[in-house]
């Protein structure tokens, strides 16, 4: 199956519309941007720019979707209670089950996946007894039961990639 | 949109702030830490002074705002704060969540194996629950194809040897919701807005 949102734009067209200080942005500060009194400043220093340059760069690449957001990644399981959940239901009543899931407190996430358990999401709370209280009162309200999967261990975590400027400027 | 001008962003909720406080499960945030946390997981304001600003909406100076992040940077609870990308479109449009049976005596040493492998972004130990789920290791890969997340798999295949009972990849075909960490609670309206299609 291939489909595109009807509001975004082909990752290859986006990638064209930037340049080298833009890419310089995404691929320096995806792992991590100064900590500091004026980040921005430190930032353009590094990168030989303007304080002023830099923050409407990252307006704009925030803008166009190439940059989700300019801010914390928290730690799910430190900042409060989580767990990743999945249900089974009918293909053909997956949409509307899962906008009873959206539409619970605390789910965060929420992926339809090719599998008997098609819907996936992540349902967070303050702590554990809450998390459980979402979880039961969810299941109730969904009528079929949810699998709960508590990270146990977690090896490893990285959210940075080699981004593939060259081969998305050729495509 | 800068968090800073979005009119339509509702204030912290404190309530939920207080009910919050602090459980051994919420890595020792206090109610302050909380606010910050609340004010600052949909992105920071990109202005010149970020952390006055967030000091502003939470009612504290901009120094203890960031004296405060760094603490929960130093203590793990804020991995990093950075430009978070987004991969889709960024040409990793191939998401695979790989979901593997294996040996419970040497998980641990083969998990942190495989999460070393090119391509791989979270690698967690969860629960089985038999009859229904006997995988007990998740990988998520991600690729600028199916191919590319299918030779992934591979690696990870091989790796894991005879100490792997069964797998799956489930592929995503649709976000359906995707938000940053909601410490106190949902908000419905970013259901329409982030949903998105993936091929």
């Amino acid at each position: 199956m291939h489909c595109q949102a009807p509001n975004s734009q082909d990752p290859t067209h986006q990638a064209r519309k930037l340049d080298a200080l833009d890419r310089r942005l995404v691929d320096s500060y995806q792992r991590g941007l100064p900590v500091c009194t004026r980040p921005f400043h430190t930032i353009a220093e590094r990168l030989g720019s303007s304080e002023d340059e830099v923050i409407s760069r990252l307006e704009r690449l925030q803008d166009m979707g190439v940059l989700s957001r300019v801010g914390p990644v928290f730690d799910h399981a430190r900042a409060g209670a989580s767990l990743l959940a999945a249900v089974a239901v009918p293909e053909a009543e997956r949409d509307a089950f899962a906008e009873l899931i959206n539409a619970a407190p605390g789910v965060n996430h929420n992926y339809a996946r090719e599998h008997d358990f098609n819907l996936w999401f992540v349902m967070t709370a303050p702590d554990e007894p809450e998390l459980e209280a979402r979880l039961d009162a969810l299941e109730a309200l969904l009528g079929v039961p949810i699998l709960r999967l508590p990270m146990l261990e977690g090896y490893h975590i990285d959210l940075s990639f080699p981004i593939p400027w060259a081969e998305l400027e050729r495509a | 949109m800068s968090v800073s001008t979005c009119p339509s962003r509702p204030a912290p909720r404190r309530e939920a702030v207080e009910a919050a406080v602090p459980t051994p499960d919420a890595g020792g945030l206090d109610a302050a830490d909380r606010a910050i946390v609340l004010a600052t997981q949909a992105g920071l304001p990109l202005v010149p002074d970020p952390w006055g600003a967030v000091g502003r909406e939470v009612g504290m100076s901009g120094a203890e705002v960031l004296e405060r992040m760094q603490a929960m940077q130093e203590s793990g609870v804020i991995r990093r704060v950075a430009a978070v990308p987004n991969h889709y479109r960024l040409g990793y449009v191939a998401n695979g969540m790989t979901v593997w049976d294996v040996d419970d005596a040497q998980i641990d040493r083969l998990g942190r194996e495989v999460a070393a492998i090119e391509g791989v972004s979270h690698c967690y130990r969860r629960p089985r629950h038999l009859p229904h789920w006997p995988y007990n290791l998740f990988a998520m890969l991600h690729g600028r194809s199916r191919e590319e997340v299918e030779r992934q798999a591979a690696v990870l295949r091989e790796r894991l040897g005879e100490a792997c009972r069964d797998h799956r990849i489930l592929y995503s075909t649709r976000i359906l919701k995707k938000t940053g960490l909601r410490l106190a609670g949902s908000r419905p309206s970013d259901a329409s807005k982030d949903t998105q299609r993936r091929g």
